[in-house]
This record gives structure tokens, sequence and C-alpha cells, in this order.
């Protein structure tokens, strides 16, 4: 049966209604702080702004801290709930995305860490270009995949899935192009390096927003397409009401 | 191919009124009901109910109260012989005999088809004469053999190591979880191959509870077992297969894995989840 954002505010208990509604708003908050790293962890590097990147790198714990606190509700909600169906659904994918929230937040460290090495070497910002379209790329993703979390959006999520494979060959090519810098000038190998771990975690924040579109239809329909390429997917029969 | 398919995953689409697990075959069934309606005098229990019972795996039915799962399994061992009230349309099939046949023996028919009620009911007599109760009934056996049984009987029923000291005590000296136990015992000593249970742990501890589950668990590789009860959870941690009834009508009728993780209907899905109808 598929489920809508309203589905978990249905229960006779009005206490269960609202602790499955804490997880949500908890988890969006998560998701809406770990955006706000990655977008200013790359506006350090590209404004060359030292400590925007330090506070960048002091707030992850503050990530940390959400995914903990979060956990210990959905330990709490298993616990003394014995959730079923989508109830079930919906605590399992929130302990999933909360992970995939963190490793977020510490790609978005380490952005941050290399923004850091890229600004006191200070030469050039070879590369930058690209760093600026894959964060915007990669931001759009996850803005959607909370976006679909939150309204229990299938669409949306079969979206984000397929914006994945747009990401992956946008990071190629760059990965392509700052190859060439690198051997027209040697010199320039530790920085490019720096920049290249930079595009290789905006990369792996794509992957974990695409984890993230994933649990949403998991969540609403029950059916798990982690390890599915998109071009398996049956969106007729994921679409369909059901 | 798609890697995953929904078909795959999910019962078969079926009318809102479901028949059966298309999955089970008629060959692995124990039992099968077919168009089975039931009604107390005015009243209409059982609406047309059409399902098979998987041999060797626990099936439990749940729904709300009065949706008539308790009448459904009361059916299956013919209890509502007793009361002149009761009409009945359709077949039950045990083991490829209608059991309402002209040739079937009700009493034989009830070793076959065990039953264990909410409330323990052990006779007032001791533990040991409670198992043998009904192997005196059937006779034939000399002591020796029947011991045999009666140690068998307690083993099975996971109840020998607390009792066997103290056979020839009253069965009301034990607590109310190895009553319930006993009186598995009893049902098991004639040999039965259908055993039904009606919320058989409801009057009972957790760790009676458990015990029961557990034994449950246990006697599926030699029997088939039919459960009722109003703790989902229950039904969640020990069935294979769960039906839903509601206002006598199968609603949905599904492995219990499936069932409790994505049920197909809403109907079934507010009623596990505890939400308004």
């Amino acid at each position: 049966m598929d489920i809508t954002s309203d589905t978990h505010s249905q229960h006779i208990s009005k206490q269960f209604n609202h602790e499955l509604e804490e997880l949500k708003t908890h988890l969006m908050a998560m998701g809406g702080l770990v955006e706000r790293q990655i977008q200013e962890a790359v506006a350090a590097l590209l404004d060359g702004d030292s400590r925007l990147a330090e506070q960048v790198r002091d707030n992850d714990k503050a990530v940390n801290n959400l995914q903990i606190k979060i956990d210990e509700e959905c330990t709490r909600v298993l616990a003394r709930r014995q959730p079923a169906a989508s109830d079930l659904r919906l605590v399992l994918a929130v302990i999933r995305a909360t992970s995939d929230l963190e490793r977020i937040g510490d790609e978005a460290s380490k952005i941050a860490r290399n923004a850091l090495t890229l600004i006191e070497a200070g030469n050039g910002n070879k590369g930058f270009v690209e760093v600026r379209h894959i964060s915007e790329h990669v931001r759009k993703m996850l803005r959607d995949a909370l976006t679909a979390f939150a309204r229990f959006d299938i669409d949306l999520a079969l979206a984000v899935v397929h914006e994945d494979d747009a990401v992956d060959s946008e990071y190629t090519s760059a990965m392509r192009s700052l190859m060439t810098f690198m051997m027209e000038d040697p010199r320039s190998i530790t920085s490019i390096l720096s920049v290249m771990w930079i595009l290789r975690a905006l990369e792996r924040i794509g992957d974990h927003a695409d984890n993230l579109a994933e649990y949403v239809i998991y969540l609403v329909k029950g059916l798990d397409i982690r390890h599915t390429s998109p071009e398996d997917l049956d969106e007729a029969a994921l679409k369909s009401k059901g | 191919m798609p890697v995953f398919d929904p078909e795959t995953r999910r019962a078969p689409e079926a009318p809102a009124k479901e028949s059966a697990i298309t999955d089970i075959p008629a060959a692995s069934s124990a039992l099968e009901i077919e168009g089975l309606t039931l009604s107390y005098g005015e009243a209409t229990a059982l609406k047309g109910l059409t399902l098979r019972i998987p041999r060797q795996r626990v099936t439990a039915f749940i729904g709300p109260s009065g949706c008539g799962k308790s009448t459904l399994l009361r059916a299956l061992n013919r209890l509502h012989d007793l009361n002149e009230t009761v009409h009945r349309q359709g077949t039950i099939v045990l083991e490829g005999e209608e059991i309402h046949a002209p040739g079937i023996e009700v009493a034989e028919l009830r070793r076959r088809v065990g039953m264990v009620f909410q409330a323990p009911n052990p006779f007032p007599m001791s533990i040991y004469e409670n198992v043998a109760f009904g192997l005196r009934l059937q006779g034939g056996l000399k002591r020796r053999q029947r011991d045999e049984v009666i140690e068998w009987a307690l083993s099975s029923a996971a109840l020998w190591d607390e009792v066997k000291d103290r056979l020839h005590d009253s069965a009301w000296s034990l607590s109310g979880g190895q009553q319930q136990r006993l009186v598995i015992a009893r049902t098991l000593a004639v040999q039965p191959e259908v055993l039904l249970l009606d919320e058989p742990a409801s009057a009972l501890d957790p760790i009676s509870t458990l015990k029961i589950e557990e034994l449950i668990r246990n006697l599926k590789s030699r029997l088939t077992l039919v459960l009722v009860t109003h703790n989902m959870q229950q039904a969640a941690r020990v069935s294979d297969y769960t039906a839903y009834l509601h206002g006598g009508e199968l609603v949905e009728y599904a492995p219990t894995d499936q069932l409790f993780t994505n049920p197909r209907l809403a109907q079934t899905e507010n009623y596990i989840t505890g939400r308004m109808t």
C-alpha cells in the first residue's frame, strides 16, 4: 500500500503521531544543516575565506550530535512502539538517512579542509569552475531528496536517482581536465590534487543524496531499490498506485 | 530483465475480497476452506471465506473483536456442532477429507484437530492423568507404552523437566503457564495433525508467553498450527502466514513478513499499525 505524508499522523495514539513527526522534523533539520555545510565549504574555497572554512569544520560536531540524537529517538520508538508496516519503514528510513547525512557532513568537512590548504597555498583557481558547477548540482540533488522525503514524493525521488548519473559523468570529465592541467604544469600538482579531493567529496555527496532518494522509495512503496541501476528500475510499477 | 520486480515481492493483485494465498498449492495445505459461511441465528459471523492453511506452518488469524477469527477456528474441528443456532454453508477439507462428510466421526476429527483455549483448562486430576486422559479413552496401550507417550508429550510441550518428579500432583498445583503447556501436552498425546490455539497466551505472564511461543515454533516441524491472537506482535513473532479478518470477511492473507512490513491494503495497514479507520 502506498502512503502519503499524512499517513503517520493518523494513529489512535497521538503521542505516537507526535514521536514520528519529531523524527521527520529532526531529520529535516539535520538535512538543512548539512546542506548549509556544503554550501559554506564551497563558498569558503571560492571566496578564499579561511574563517568560514574553519567554521564548517567546527560545525561538523553539530551534525554528528544530531545523528546520535535522531538515532536515539529511533531506538526509543522501536523499543517502545514496536512499529509495523509503514511506521517501521519510516523509522528504518530515518536511521539510514541520518547515516548518509552524517557522511555528507564529513565530506563537507573534507572540502573545508582542502579549501584551507588551497587558500594557504594561494596559487591559482584551476578547477574552481567545475567545483562550483558540481557543488550546485549535488546540493540540488540533496535538497530534492530531502523534499521528496518530506513530501513522500516518489517522482522527485526517482528524478534524484537519475540525476546521480549526470553528476558522475561531470565528475569524470572534470577529473580528466584537471589531469591535463597537471601534465602541463607539474608545479600545480599539489594544489590540483586538493581540488580533486574536493571534487571527489562532491561526487560522494551525490551518491549519498541518491541513497536518500532510494530510502524515500522504500518508505513509500516498501520496495528496496538499492543496488539496482537506474536503467533496470521499473518506473511504471514504482509510480503506479499500489 | 529488471532486477526488482514488484510482482515477486507482493501478493498478486486480487479483488478487494481476497480469497487465498495463491502460492500455497493444494498439495501442501492441511486444510482447504471453501465458501465458508457461518451464522448464529440471524447474525452472519463468516461470509464465504475461502483459504488454504499450509501444512506444518503456523498460520495466525488477526482482527478486531467480532471479526470472526475465533468462529473460524472453532469451525475447523466442528465445535459449533453443539450449538443448534449455528448454520453453516461451504466446505472444510482436512487432508483431502470433507470434515462434515457422513462417515466422519466427530471424536476422531477432534483427535486429529486438537484445540487449546485462552484459559488453561486442566482436568481436576493429576498431571499424569491429564495427559493420559485421551490415551485411556482411545485404549489399547500397555502401561509402559502409555508412560512413554506421556513423557514424550510432556517433553514436546516443554514441561517434562518441570514436572517429572511430581507427575501425580494435582494439575491445579501448576502455574498458569505450566497449566497451559500441560493442556498442550494433553492434546499432543493423542497425536493430532492440526493444533488450533485460541489466544493461548493471553492469560499468561510474558515469560510463560514466550515459552508458549517457543513451543509453537518447535511444534511446527510435526504439525500444522493455527493461532488466533489479539496480540499482533505475537502473530508477527510466531506465524509464517497471517490472515487479517474483518466483519466476517478475509481482508488480506499473506506471508507474515510481508503483511507486517508492507501490507497490500490500507485497511490492513491501519489495523496493524493502530490507526483510526
